[in-house]
């Protein structure tokens, strides 16, 4: 199968990137400015990300289109208002996350962004759960740009006026050169902030007006420091087919009014509720100057293995090394005292809180 | 007068008399990126030529820092575990790793003179 180069490509190498192969597509991992400084730009003033290679899937046609979505999603789907997002997960039958996702209910149905890695799995999942019975669309004709920072709103209020009046996981349609796009207020980095769905032609300018405003393209390096920071989970370091999301510490994604009803992996789900989880997605700080990456095995002071690190980087913003993982039950409370093996060495580390940099998001009537 | 070579590892080693000072090219900073950790090897302790005598790591990776050269760790410079980022700033001057007290100077003659690494990285780069 031959790499695939998303709309932007052109641009991408036009900034200066450093391209990679990020499941199937060439993607920027970042442009000539690197990592720190282009981390630092988007928390000081905006950042602009090509996410074109997430899927974006419609679905649509049926009035039993939001139940039969309930049957799958552990979303409160009913209550959600036409444009609002939440966040939620395809799961399979022992309550495993096959994806993390973000659910929109548009205008005629609904739209879920999924992770590059997982969209054609998932779409063939959801179809076969739905029983083909609803008009499905992953739709490769639109591009996906993220818009993040502090200066966001006031980037794309220039090129797309109106649109800093939506509230943080609200969407709506907006005008671009005469053609629809849909803009939500939302983003992976901790930041106030946006994602724009356009349609491929139009991407490149589009791009290229949010840079003559002062914004910059960053690569999928910031990327994941960014998101590390702002506590968020990777799938397939953080988040996989054994995990839950109650084992994940995103029990705040299951709604109260969902744990009595039925979805795909509702019962271990609510058996974790009832009886806990042996093991617990958690923030990890290393006293030191070392970095403990992806796979780290973590120890208590008996030297027993306790779990594992599944994200680990040095934060830009924090100024200090940062991870996440999972530690037996125990062990999860902030301020308990673990040890990390790095390079046959016991780095000792604390448990703390998530997220390592404090959210700057725009408030809004998110609860229903 | 010192001599200055390369390893295909991306160190240089400058040479006067029987110390030698190593540190990272800087085309090994640019693939890297930028330089957020360093851990030097011990004062006092032998490194052999091609061993592990440190690790640099960016945001993204770890990378091991070998020695082109055997010897006795003379000297570290604490001013690159204080500072990361120097190594990227000055790579090939004031951000060396470590000085060697030399123990076989014909250990030199297997490595690449200026023109040969840079012949060298261009090629594997590429």
């Amino acid at each position: 199968m031959s790499i695939k180069k998303t709309s932007l490509n052109n641009l991408h190498i036009k900034y200066g990137a450093k391209l990679v192969e990020f499941a199937g597509y060439q993607m920027p991992i970042q442009y000539k400015d690197g990592i720190i400084q282009e981390h630092k730009y988007t928390r000081s003033h905006s950042g602009i990300f090509d996410v074109s290679h997430m899927g974006q899937l419609f679905l649509s046609g049926g009035d039993d289109l939001t139940n039969d979505l309930e049957k799958i999603f552990p979303a409160d789907l009913k209550k959600l208002k036409t444009n609002q997002s939440k966040y939620s997960f395809l799961m399979n039958n022992k309550g495993g996350i096959q994806d993390d996702l973000i659910i929109t209910k548009t205008s005629d149905g609904f739209l879920i962004i999924l992770n590059a890695a997982c969209k054609y799995n998932d779409y063939e999942v959801i179809k076969s759960k739905l029983h083909n019975q609803y008009k499905s669309n992953l739709d490769e004709s639109l591009s996906l740009i993220a818009l993040q920072g502090p200066e966001a709103k006031n980037v794309l209020n220039k090129v797309i006026p109106g649109c800093d009046s939506l509230k943080f996981m609200n969407g709506n349609n907006y005008v671009y050169k005469n053609e629809k796009v849909y803009i939500t207020r939302s983003g992976y980095t901790g930041e106030d902030g946006f994602e724009i769905s356009i349609k491929n032609s139009d991407a490149e300018t589009f791009v290229e007006s949010l840079i003559e405003n002062g914004s910059k393209l960053i690569g999928l390096g910031a990327r994941d420091t960014l998101r590390m920071e702002a506590g968020l989970c990777l799938y397939g370091n953080d988040l996989d087919n054994d995990t839950s999301p109650i084992e994940a510490n995103l029990k705040w994604a299951i709604p109260k009014s969902r744990i009595e009803t039925e979805f795909v992996g509702s019962e271990v789900l609510k058996n974790q509720f009832q009886s806990g989880v042996k093991k617990l997605r958690v923030g990890i700080k290393p006293d030191s100057k070392v970095i403990a990456r992806g796979n780290t095995k973590i120890y208590n002071d008996k030297n027993q293995e306790i779990g594992k690190v599944t994200s680990g980087t040095f934060g830009p913003s924090v100024e200090h090394p940062i991870a996440m993982g999972y530690v037996d039950n125990s062990y999860s409370t902030v301020n308990t005292k673990i040890f990390l093996e790095v390079r046959g060495k016991k780095i000792p580390a604390n448990i703390c809180n998530l997220p390592f940099y404090k959210k700057n998001y725009v408030k809004g009537e998110i609860n229903v | 007068m010192s001599e200055v070579k390369y390893s295909k590892e991306h160190e240089w080693i400058k040479l006067d008399g029987e110390e030698a000072t190593i540190g990272i090219t800087k085309h090994a900073t640019e693939m890297l990126g930028d330089i957020v950790f360093a851990e030097l090897p011990e004062k006092g302790s032998n490194v052999d030529k091609d061993g592990t005598a440190g690790v640099v790591e960016s945001t993204k990776a770890a990378s091991d820092v070998y020695t082109p050269i055997s010897g006795e760790v003379i000297d570290t410079n604490q001013m690159i575990v204080d500072d990361p980022s120097k190594i990227n700033e000055d790579p090939e001057e004031s951000a060396w790793f470590f000085k060697l007290k030399i123990k076989d100077k014909s250990e030199m003659d297997s490595l690449m003179s200026k023109e040969e690494y840079e012949k060298f990285a261009k090629e594997t780069s590429a």
